[in-house]
């Protein structure tokens, strides 16, 4: 292991104070590969995001054909193939822990990676900075209207900023509530203003939020609202690729001149031209050069922007890059880099995500599509019959969750002699009672079942379903109760 | 606010100015509400100056300003209690016209009359005969299969409207008479005939009682309600005597009390308390409690 690094190896003194107003920051435009993956991601993202609703899925007659549909008013979740019933609701919770896991993982490997390039709030506030640059312009511009006082045609700039943005917003809003209904009639009837009230209220809600967070809070949001970057600075390890100034390499900072002359007579002298190229690109407004902080959300801009003075002043590029404390100091000794995603930390998220996705899927592979849950009745627990023999009563729920009505035979098993009845179900086969389900749907029932007298005592009693057509059974446990 | 910054210094951990107040070495920071938040102060000020105005709000020497728009609660509850009402009209209609067997053979309805049975019950009925209707002592058990009046759902229906002994006149009648109390049975002979009923269910009897005799005050006194087989009459709510259930309990010195002092429990007759509805819907809960037959 390396000697482990100082603090007051990268921080400067900070004397500064723990809470600043807001800063108003500036963003400069900037080309190179790690913003070309923004835009790549971003449009694959709201890509997704904005047409997801429209995709078809074929589920049979009378079943919704959207492919991913939250149907809360039928209490069912549709993704794809899957369809989810509110029991099912481990699902989501499996679901949220392999996220959570795979965002560990992710932090393991490249540091906040979720924060620059994933996360909605980055996507969102690129757009609107996309937006603003465009109608405002670049850097210098924006600095300079926004110093300026009223003119009209400054006015005129703020309004198209501001209609293009809140449109953007009002999308964001729309194409939310569109994955709660069918979404090619919900927009007929937002149109028509016959859509849900809650829908309405919805799509306001989303607007005011994207509104107000890509457009105004922006790095506020990353820096003072978001808890991800306290819990990943706990998280993280020294092995952590991070968007990294390379001081060794950077220090000591000279003008281009003055640096050519020094390297002339053979002097040390370090790449970084001190251009603040890195910090004007910067969304959240830091110098990297100051070493790794809370406010940086891993974007990569600064790579860019710095690769590209590089190669104007043909010095080898990479000055800021993703790199680790340990490779800095390792090159500081003259060793090489060395770079381990492979490590007790990885393999064991690695694990966890296999081990619980594999349980979903598996789960997921053999879901039942015919279940039963039983209520056994408190009181009475048991009645005593007229002939001596005991009766205990059950609200039992059936499940179909198959898009087809089917007709099940319910067997008891357990008690000695033991006789079910359904309440309202008259059978021919009154021994085996037998019941229609509804497609896709719940059907609760009071069953009674009878027992001799001789059964001494509570005894286990289990439901047996089973589909007449199909063979499919399900089986559910209880007892059965002596008075 | 703004006025005291001069005073004071900066504060270097916050980057804030003080209000050049200082207590014990303790200075305070000058953080005045933000702007945004005494404007909306403000505005609660005046909205609620409206609200004085527009909604009933005084209290008077008697009464109350009565407000702008005549607004009152209760008034909205009636408006919200009749589209209610409205809304369970149109399921209510279905229950209220199907018979008795329909409702019982459609498991939509079923289910209806069941849910708003299971209410009303334990509004209405659970006082007596418990929340699950297990019944208790001289209080019947409504899940059991004997029943005093009938079990079908149409005798349940009749129970509920009409109560037995209730002084309704379509209501059951028939009373267990008191055998001591009016000198009809000495009490010797009540010992004979009462462990003879205990006999007829298959219950020990006191050695040394004779039980013939027994049968002989039965045949002469008792057939007339309970029938020559002692299985009961519901036409007179008379128990049957064979089973195993016991309404009072089946003991020995409860039958002896039972013969000697007479019972007769009341059940109150529901008609005009509730609507037909609802009583048919409690027929049909009842009735599926498990018990109906
Ligand atoms: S320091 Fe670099 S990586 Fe971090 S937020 Fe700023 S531009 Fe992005
Ligand atoms: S962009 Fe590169 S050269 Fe320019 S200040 Fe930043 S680190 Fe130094």
């Amino acid at each position: 292991m390396n000697k482990p690094l100082r603090a007051t190896d990268l921080q400067p003194d900070d004397d500064g104070p723990l809470y600043t107003a807001q800063k108003k920051i500036f963003p400069q435009s900037v080309s190179g590969s790690f913003r070309r993956t923004k835009w790549i991601l971003m449009a694959v993202c709201l890509g997704i995001y904005y047409f997801l609703p429209f995709v078809r899925w074929n589920r049979g007659l009378g079943a919704p054909d959207q492919a991913v549909l939250i149907d809360l008013a039928n209490n069912r979740f549709y993704f794809f193939a899957i369809e989810l019933w509110p029991q099912e609701i481990y699902y989501f919770t499996g679901l949220l822990i392999v996220a959570a896991i795979v965002l560990f993982l992710m932090n393991a490997l490249g540091g906040r990676v979720w924060c620059g390039y994933l996360c909605p709030q980055t996507v969102w506030t690129d757009l609107f900075y996309a937006v603003e640059r465009f109608v405002e312009g670049d850097r210098r511009e924006r600095m300079r209207k926004a110093g300026e006082g009223f003119k009209m045609q400054r006015a005129a700039e703020l309004a198209l900023k501001h209609s293009i943005w809140l449109m953007i917003a009002w999308w964001t809003g729309g194409a939310w509530v569109l994955y709660f209904a069918d979404a090619p009639t919900l927009i007929k009837e937002l149109v028509t203003f016959d859509a849900p009230m809650v829908a309405y209220i919805w799509i306001g809600i989303l607007t005011f939020t994207t509104y107000t967070l890509a457009g105004f809070m922006r790095e506020q949001v990353c820096v003072y609202m978001c808890p991800w970057p306290r819990i990943q600075a706990a998280l993280t390890d020294e092995w952590a690729l991070n968007v990294t100034y390379k001081y060794d390499r950077g220090e000591k900072r000279s003008s281009l001149k003055k640096a050519a002359q020094l390297r002339a007579i053979g002097e040390p002298v370090g790449d970084c031209v001190d251009c603040n190229q890195c910090v004007a690109v910067c969304p959240t407004g830091i110098d990297i050069r100051n070493g790794p902080q809370l406010d940086c959300i891993q974007c990569g801009l600064c790579i860019d922007a710095c690769d590209n003075v590089m190669k104007k002043i043909g010095r080898p590029t990479r000055l800021i890059g993703y790199d680790n404390d340990i490779n800095i100091h390792r090159r500081m000794e003259g060793k090489p880099e060395v770079f381990k995603p492979v490590r007790a930390r990885t393999v064991i998220y690695s694990l966890i995500i296999v081990a619980i996705g594999g349980a979903m899927v598996y789960k997921l592979a053999n879901r039942s599509l015919l279940d039963v849950n039983v209520l056994h009745d408190r009181n009475p627990v048991a009645v005593r019959l007229s002939d001596g023999s005991v009766r205990n009563g059950y609200t039992i729920r059936f499940l179909n969750k198959r898009g087809f009505d089917r007709v099940v035979a319910v067997d008891v098993e357990g008690p000695p002699n033991a006789m079910i009845h359904i309440v309202g179900a008259d059978s021919i086969t009154p021994a085996r009672p037998m019941i229609i389900l509804g497609r896709d749907t719940t059907t609760e029932l009071r069953v009674l079942v009878d027992a001799n007298d001789d059964v001494p005592q509570s005894v286990p009693v289990t439901f047996h379903v089973t589909d007449i057509g199909l063979g499919e059974v399900a089986s559910t446990k209880d007892v059965f109760v002596t008075p | 606010m703004a006025d005291h910054a001069h005073h004071g210094e900066i504060d270097k951990v916050t980057g804030t100015a003080t209000t050049g107040h200082e207590w014990d070495g303790i200075q305070e920071l000058n953080t005045p509400l933000p702007r945004w938040w005494i404007w909306t102060f403000y505005a609660t000020i005046i909205w609620s100056i409206g609200y004085f105005i527009v909604y009933p709000a005084w209290p008077l020497m008697n009464g109350y300003t009565r407000g702008l728009f005549g607004y009152s609660s209760r008034a909205e509850l009636d408006v919200d209690l009749a589209k209610l009402n409205q809304v369970r009209g149109e399921k209510m209609q279905a229950l209220a016209t199907a018979s008795l067997e329909e409702i019982e053979k459609n498991p939509a309805l079923l289910a209806l009359a069941r849910a708003k049975g299971k209410v009303v019950f334990g509004d209405n009925c659970a006082p007596c005969h418990g929340s699950g209707a297990a019944g208790g002592k001289g209080f019947p058990n409504l899940n059991d299969d004997d029943w005093l009046w009938g079990g079908s759902l149409e005798q349940i229906e009749k129970t509920i409207k009409y109560g037995a002994r209730s002084g309704n006149d379509e209501g059951h009648m028939g009373n267990m008479l008191a055998f001591g109390k009016d000198g009809t049975l000495s009490k010797d002979q009540i010992v004979q005939v009462a462990n003879f009923v205990r006999s007829l269910s298959g219950q020990s009897t006191r050695p040394g009682v004779d039980l013939a005799a027994g049968k002989q005050i039965f045949a002469e006194n008792c057939v007339a309600c309970h029938g020559e087989d002692a299985k009961g009459n519901p036409e007179l709510g008379a128990p049957n005597l064979t089973d195993k259930i016991w309404l009072y309990g089946g003991d020995e010195a409860t039958i002896i009390e039972t013969i000697t002092n007479g019972r007769g429990g009341v059940m109150p007759a529901w008609i005009g308390r509730l609507d037909p509805t609802t009583i048919k819907a409690m027929a049909v809960y009842v009735h599926s409690l498990g018990g109906g037959k």
